[in-house]
C-alpha cells in the first residue's frame, strides 16, 4: 500500500556535510518521523535524529522540513504532493552535533539564567489560593514543551550568533510572562528583568515565533507585546516619554527600569516634573487651580527637554528595532483623541464674572 | 585493547533518570546537601512524565471532603487486586497531598476550584474526584515544575558557590550501561555520553533508579523509545531482585488509527468527561463486562450512568471508569467477537455527548492531538482506539520506607515505574505522578542518608571498568551481526503475539525458547558507523536490557496459573485467593533469570479493617478470611 517518496536529508557533523538523497516506501497516515524511522531501520542506521514521545508532547523532533522550522512526529505526509522531494536539514540556529541533531545548551544556559519563581513567604504548602481566570494566563505559557522552534526562527540568533549572549530569545521571555502573570510569585521586576537582562529590546515583533509554535501559544501577542508596552516603549521611545511628561495619567513614567541603564537626559527631565502644562491634564492641584482662575500670561512653559540618548549619544531607537509599522503618536501612546474636556485648559474670559 | 578516554566525576548521589521520580529524588538529596548527578537519557525534560495527562491522585478533598487517605488507599489496594505492597499503598496515600502542595511551592499552576484550591477531576477506579491536573498535561506540568526547581536550586549555588553546578548537575542525553560494585556495595555507574560517544563513569557510594518502564519490548506501546527497561536490568546485573514482572498495564484506549501514532494514548479524562466506548454496531457495550466484584459500585443502566455525571453521590458511577484492565480485556473480547473498527479497535466516542465548545475547554490537547496527528475532529467524530501497552506494574523490588533496593546490593535505590509492589497487579490512573513525588522523595532522601552513613567510599574497581568500555564497544567492532532494528522487531513480535494482553501456557512457553534465540542473536549484535550520536548503536546497547527484562515478564506471566490485574491468561481466567499470597521475585544466577515464590508481607490490622468483609472475600483465603473475622470480633468487643 505505500508509495515511493523522494527524501533529501542533510547528514554530517560539526565539520561540515551535505544533503543525501533518498528513496523511501511511505504508506498512509505516516508523518516524517516516521520515514526517518523506517530510513534507520532499513538503509541509515546510524541516522541520528531526536524523538521521544512521537505525538507532539515533548517536543524534542525539531528539525527544519522542506525550510519549515516543524515537529517531525507532527507533519503528516500527507500535506506534501506525491511526487514533492521533502527536504530535512536540522535546525539553523544551533550549532550541528550529527545529522538532524543539533547542540541545543544555548536554551538550557538560558533557562538557568532566568530567576526562577519566588515563593510567597507567607503561604505554607497547601494555602495556596488563586482563580481559575487568574492562573489561566500563565498556563498558557506552561503548556510550552521546549521543542525551540521558536528559539531557531527568531531573526535576532537565527543568523546573528553574536545576540546570542544578549538575546534569551522568545521561549524566555513567555518564562518571563508567565512568572509576571503568576498570582503568587513574589518577584516583581519580571518585565523589567527582561527587558534588562533577556534582551527583550532586541525583539521587532515579526510574529515568526508565534507562527512556528506546535503549541499555538500566542507568544508575541500575550508574552512579548504586552510586557514590551509597559517597559520597552516608555524606555525607548522619546516623544512618547515627552508625550506622557505633558500628559502625565497619574503614572510616572518608568525612565529607570534598572539603575544601571537608565540615562543622564532622563534624570535631567524629570527634575522639570512639576511643571504646569498649556494642555492640562496636570496632576498638580495648585498649577491645575491657578489654571482655572483664568490665562495666567506668566505662567513657566516647559523647558525644552533633551533626548533621552544612549551612552553614544544617538536615540536606541531606529526605524528597524521599533516595534510599530507606523510613527508614533508625538502625544504618547496613552494619550487619545478628543481629550476629555475636563482635561483641557481653557479659560473663558468671562468665567470670572460668571462666578 | 587501546586507549580509552573516560572521563571521571565523583558524586555522593547519582540519580539515574530524568523524569517525576529522578528529579524528585535528586531535589531531595540536594537538599539534604548531597552533591548529586542526574543522568538524563535524552534532553533535560523530555522524559516520559510529560505524557501523562489525568493527573495526580491526592486525597485533599478539595472537591469532595469526604476524601480521604483511608479511602484512597483502599481504592489503591481493589485497583491491584490486592497484591499491592501495603505499605507502599498507605505511604502513597497519606503523603500524596502533601507533595502535591509542596509542587505549588515550586511555581506548578494546577487547575483550580471555584474557591482557590486545587481542582481535582474523576478518574476510573477513585471513588471520589481525586486528581490534580492541568487541563490534560499534568506530566508536562509536573515535569517543567521539577526541572524549573531543580534550575532554582542551582541558582541558590550559583549565588553561594560561584558556580550552578556545584551540587547539582544534570548531564543530558547520557546512557548507564553498568552499575559498579565494590563487593556488595554500589560504587559507581558507566555510561557515555550520546551527543559524543565517549564514555563517563561515575563514582558515588549511592544511585537512584528512575528509569521508568519497558514498553519498548512491545509493538504497540505509548511509550518512548527510552523505556528500554534499563533500571530493571541494572538492578538485576547488580544483585537486585524484580517483582510482579508479570503484570503490565495495558492502556485500554490508545489510538489505533493512523498507524503512525498507533499507541498514542487516549487520556481517560474522555472518559471521565462523558465520553463513551462503543462496538461496531453502535452499542455501549460496557455493561456486559462488569465483574461481580465491582458491580456495587457501577450503574447497571445507561439513564443511570449519565446521571453520574451530574449527581455523583447518588448515582453509580458509569462502566466505561472501571479500571484500566478491565476495560482493556472488555475491548478485546468486542473485537475479537468482530465487533471492532475496521482498524482493529472500538469507538470511543464524545462527539455526540458534549458541545464541541466544550471538548475544546475540557480536552484541549486531546483535540489537538487528533487534529494535527490524525486529521479527525472529535468534536464530530468518534475516535478509534483499542489497548495500547502502557505501564509495567512490576519492577525493582524495595523496601518500602526507604525504595532501597532488594536482593544482595547494597547502596541502590530505586522509585517510580522502575520500582515495583506499589500498584500491585493494576495501576489506577493518576496514582503514577503521585506514586513518583512520594517515592522519588523517599529515594533521595534515603539515598542520602545512606551515603551519610557510609566510613569509606566503595572503590571502583578498574577491570570492571574495563569490562564495561569493552561490553559497550562490542557491537561497533562486530560487522557481522544482525542490525538492531530488525533484533527489536523481533523482540517485539514476541513479546506482542505471545506475552500480550490476554495470554496461554503454549504461547508462554513458544516465547521462552524464542527468547532464548534472541538472547544468542542480541549477543552478536552489530551497530555500523561511529560513536558520534549513533542510535543504532545506541539501541544494540539497549537491546540486552530489553531482553532480560522481557525473559522476567514472560517467566513469571507462565508461572502465575490465574488471571488478577494486568495479567490475563485465557486458561486460567479467574482470580484465585491462594496467589494473592504469593509474588514472583525474579533474579539472575549468572545469566539465567531465576524465579522464586515469596509471601506477600501481611497487612496490619487496622488497614485490612478498613474493608467490607464482603469485599475481601473476593480477595482472601478462607484462612485469611478467618483470621480477619478473628480481628473483627476482637474489635467488637
Amino acid at each position: 500500500m505505500g508509495t515511493k517518496r523522494q527524501f533529501r536529508i542533510w547528514r554530517g557533523d560539526d565539520t561540515g556535510g551535505d544533503l543525501q538523497d533518498y528513496t523511501v516506501e511511505v504508506n498512509e497516515g505516516e508523518v516524517v518521523l516516521d520515514v526517518i524511522h523506517r530510513l534507520q531501520a532499513t538503509e541509515t542506521p546510524d541516522l541520528a535524529c531526536r524523538w521521544n514521545c512521537k505525538a507532539g508532547k515533548c517536543g524534542s523532533c525539531s528539525m527544519e522540513i522542506n525550510g519549515k522550522p516543524r515537529l517531525s512526529c507532527m507533519t503528516r505526509m500527507s500535506t506534501f504532493e506525491e511526487d514533492e522531494t521533502v527536504t530535512v536539514t536540522p535546525l539553523r540556529t544551533f550549532p550541528v552535533i550529527r545529522d538532524l541533531v543539533t547542540d541545543v545548551s544555548f536554551n538550557y544556559e538560558k533557562a538557568r539564567e532566568t530567576p526562577a519563581f519566588a515563593p510567597p513567604a507567607d503561604l505554607a504548602p497547601g494555602e495556596y489560593r488563586m482563580q481559575q481566570v487568574d492562573v489561566e494566563r500563565s498556563q498558557e505559557f506552561r503548556k510550552c514543551i521546549e521543542c525551540f522552534l521558536c528559539q531557531n526562527v527568531c531573526h535576532v540568533i537565527r543568523d546573528h550568533d553574536e545576540n546570542k549572549q544578549a538575546f534569551s530569545g522568545p521561549r524566555f521571555f513567555i518564562r518571563a510572562a508567565e512568572l509576571d502573570m503568576h498570582p503568587l510569585d513574589a518577584k516583581t521586576d519580571r518585565k523589567e528583568y527582561a527587558q534588562a537582562e533577556q534582551g527583550l529590546g532586541f525583539c521587532n515583533i515579526t510574529k515568526c515565533c508565534t507562527e512556528v509554535c506546535p503549541e499555538h501559544i500566542k507568544i508575541t501577542d500575550n508574552a512579548i507585546i504586552p510586557m514590551k508596552e509597559r517597559v520597552v516603549d516608555r524606555r525607548y521611545d522619546p516623544l512618547v516619554w515627552l508625550g506622557s511628561k505633558i500628559f502625565r495619567r497619574g503614572q510616572v513614567p518608568q525612565t529607570s527600569v534598572t539603575s544601571g541603564h537608565s540615562s543622564g537626559a532622563v534624570r535631567a527631565g524629570a527634575a522639570h516634573g512639576g511643571v504646569h502644562s498649556h494642555a492640562g491634564g496636570s496632576h498638580d492641584a495648585q498649577a491645575e487651580r491657578q489654571a482655572q482662575q483664568g490665562v495666567n500670561w506668566h505662567r513657566e512653559v516647559p523647558h525644552p527637554t533633551a533626548p533621552a540618548v544612549d551612552a553614544s549619544g544617538k536615540l536606541p531607537l531606529t526605524e528597524l528595532t521599533f516595534d510599530r509599522a507606523a510613527a508614533p503618536s508625538p502625544f504618547g501612546d496613552d494619550v487619545s483623541f478628543p481629550l476629555p474636556p475636563e482635561h483641557l485648559n481653557f479659560a473663558h474670559p468671562q468665567q470670572d464674572e460668571k462666578h | 585493547m587501546t586507549e580509552t578516554r573516560i572521563e571521571r566525576h565523583h558524586y555522593d548521589v547519582v540519580v539515574i533518570g530524568a523524569g517525576g521520580a529522578g528529579l524528585r529524588a535528586a531535589i531531595e538529596a540536594r537538599l539534604a546537601g548531597k552533591k548529586t548527578a542526574i543522568i538524563s537519557k535524552s534532553l533535560f525534560g523530555k522524559a516520559h512524565t510529560v505524557m501523562a495527562e489525568g493527573g495526580a491522585a491526592a486525597a485533599m478533598g478539595n472537591v469532595n471532603s469526604r476524601d480521604s487517605w483511608q479511602v484512597h488507599f483502599r481504592d489503591t489496594m481493589r485497583g491491584g487486586k490486592f497484591l499491592n505492597n501495603f505499605r507502599m499503598a498507605e505511604l502513597h496515600a497519606k503523603e500524596s497531598p502533601q507533595r502535591i502542595w509542596e509542587l505549588e511551592t515550586y511555581g506548578a499552576l494546577f487547575d483550580r476550584t471555584k474557591d482557590g484550591k486545587i481542582s481535582q477531576r474523576n478518574f476510573g477506579g477513585h471513588e471520589y474526584p481525586r486528581l490534580a491536573h492541568v487541563g490534560d498535561r499534568t506530566g508536562l506540568e509536573l515535569i517543567r515544575t521539577l526541572q524549573q526547581k531543580i534550575v532554582s536550586l542551582q541558582q541558590e549555588d550559583k549565588r553561594d558557590l560561584g558556580d550552578y553546578e556545584a551540587r547539582i548537575r544534570v548531564f543530558s542525553e547520557t546512557t548507564i550501561t553498568e552499575l559498579l560494585l565494590d563487593g556488595d556495595r554500589v560504587a559507581g555507574a558507566f555510561g557515555y555520553y550520546r551527543e559524543s560517544g565517549e564514555f563517563v563513569l561515575f563514582e558515588a557510594p549511592a544511585v537512584v533508579l528512575a528509569t521508568g518502564g519497558v514498553g519498548r519490548s512491545y509493538k504497540v506501546t505509548s511509550n518512548s523509545w527510552e523505556y528500554t527497561g534499563d533500571g530493571h536490568a541494572l538492578a538485576l546485573r547488580a544483585g537486585g531482585t524484580l517483582i510482579n514482572m508479570e503484570f503490565l498495564q495495558f492502556h485500554p484506549t490508545g489510538m489505533v488509527w493512523p498507524p503512525s501514532v498507533k499507541g498514542i494514548l487516549v487520556t481517560e479524562s474522555v472518559r471521565g468527561d462523558g465520553g463513551v466506548l462503543k462496538n461496531s454496531d453502535g452499542k455501549r457495550f460496557m455493561f456486559d463486562y462488569v465483574p461481580d466484584v465491582f458491580r456495587k459500585q457501577y450503574a447497571e443502566t445507561e439513564e443511570e450512568a449519565d446521571r453520574w455525571y451530574e449527581d455523583p453521590d447518588n448515582n453509580r458511577r458509569p462502566p466505561e471508569l472501571l479500571p484500566r484492565d478491565e476495560v482493556a480485556r472488555a475491548i478485546n473480547s468486542e473485537v475479537k467477537a468482530g465487533r471492532g473498527t475496521p482498524a482493529g479497535g472500538v469507538y470511543l466516542d464524545i462527539a455526540s455527548r458534549k458541545s464541541a465548545e466544550e471538548i475544546r475547554r475540557r480536552l484541549p490537547s486531546m483535540y489537538h492531538q487528533f487534529k494535527e496527528l490524525a486529521d479527525v475532529d472529535i468534536t464530530k467524530e468518534p475516535m478509534e482506539v483499542g489497548p495500547t501497552c502502557h505501564y509495567v506494574m512490576g519492577g525493582v523490588e524495595v523496601d518500602p520506607d526507604s525504595g532501597a533496593a532488594f536482593g544482595t546490593v547494597q547502596g541502590l535505590f530505586a522509585a517510580g515505574e522502575v520500582s515495583g509492589g506499589m500498584h500491585g497487579s493494576n495501576r489506577l490512573g493518576g496514582n503514577s505522578l503521585s506514586d513518583l513525588l512520594v517515592f522519588g522523595k523517599r529515594a533521595g532522601g534515603h539515598a542520602a542518608s545512606y551515603a551519610d552513613g557510609l566510613a569509606a567510599r566503595p572503590q571502583v574497581s578498574v577491570s570492571a571498568v574495563e569490562a564495561a568500555v569493552e561490553t559497550a564497544l562490542a557491537p561497533l567492532q562486530r560487522d557481522t551481526g544482525e542490525s538492531p532494528y530488525v533484533l527489536q522487531q523481533d523482540l517485539q513480535a514476541v513479546m506482542g503475539d505471545l506475552v500480550g494482553i490476554i495470554r496461554r501456557e503454549g504461547e508462554l512457553v513458544d516465547a521462552m525458547s524464542r527468547l532464548a534465540e534472541l538472547r544468542e542473536r542480541v549477543a552478536k549484535v552489530s551497530a555500523a558507523g561511529g560513536r558520534r550520536y549513533n542510535p543504532g548503536w545506541h539501541l544494540a546497547l539497549d537491546l540486552r536490557n530489553m531482553l532480560v527484562v522481557s525473559e522476567c515478564t514472560a517467566k513469571a506471566a507462565l508461572e502465575r496459573q490465574e488471571s488478577r490485574g494486568g495479567h490475563t491468561r485465557e486458561d486460567f481466567p479467574g482470580m484465585e485467593p491462594r496467589w494473592r499470597q504469593v509474588n514472583l521475585v525474579c533474579k539472575l544466577d549468572g545469566d539465567a533469570v531465576v524465579l522464586t515464590h515469596k509471601p506477600l508481607p501481611k497487612m496490619r490490622a487496622e488497614l485490612i479493617g478498613l474493608f467490607d468483609r464482603a469485599e475481601l472475600s473476593k480477595y482472601l483465603t478462607d484462612e485469611e478470611l478467618a483470621e480477619f473475622d478473628a480481628l473483627a470480633k476482637e474489635a467488637g468487643n
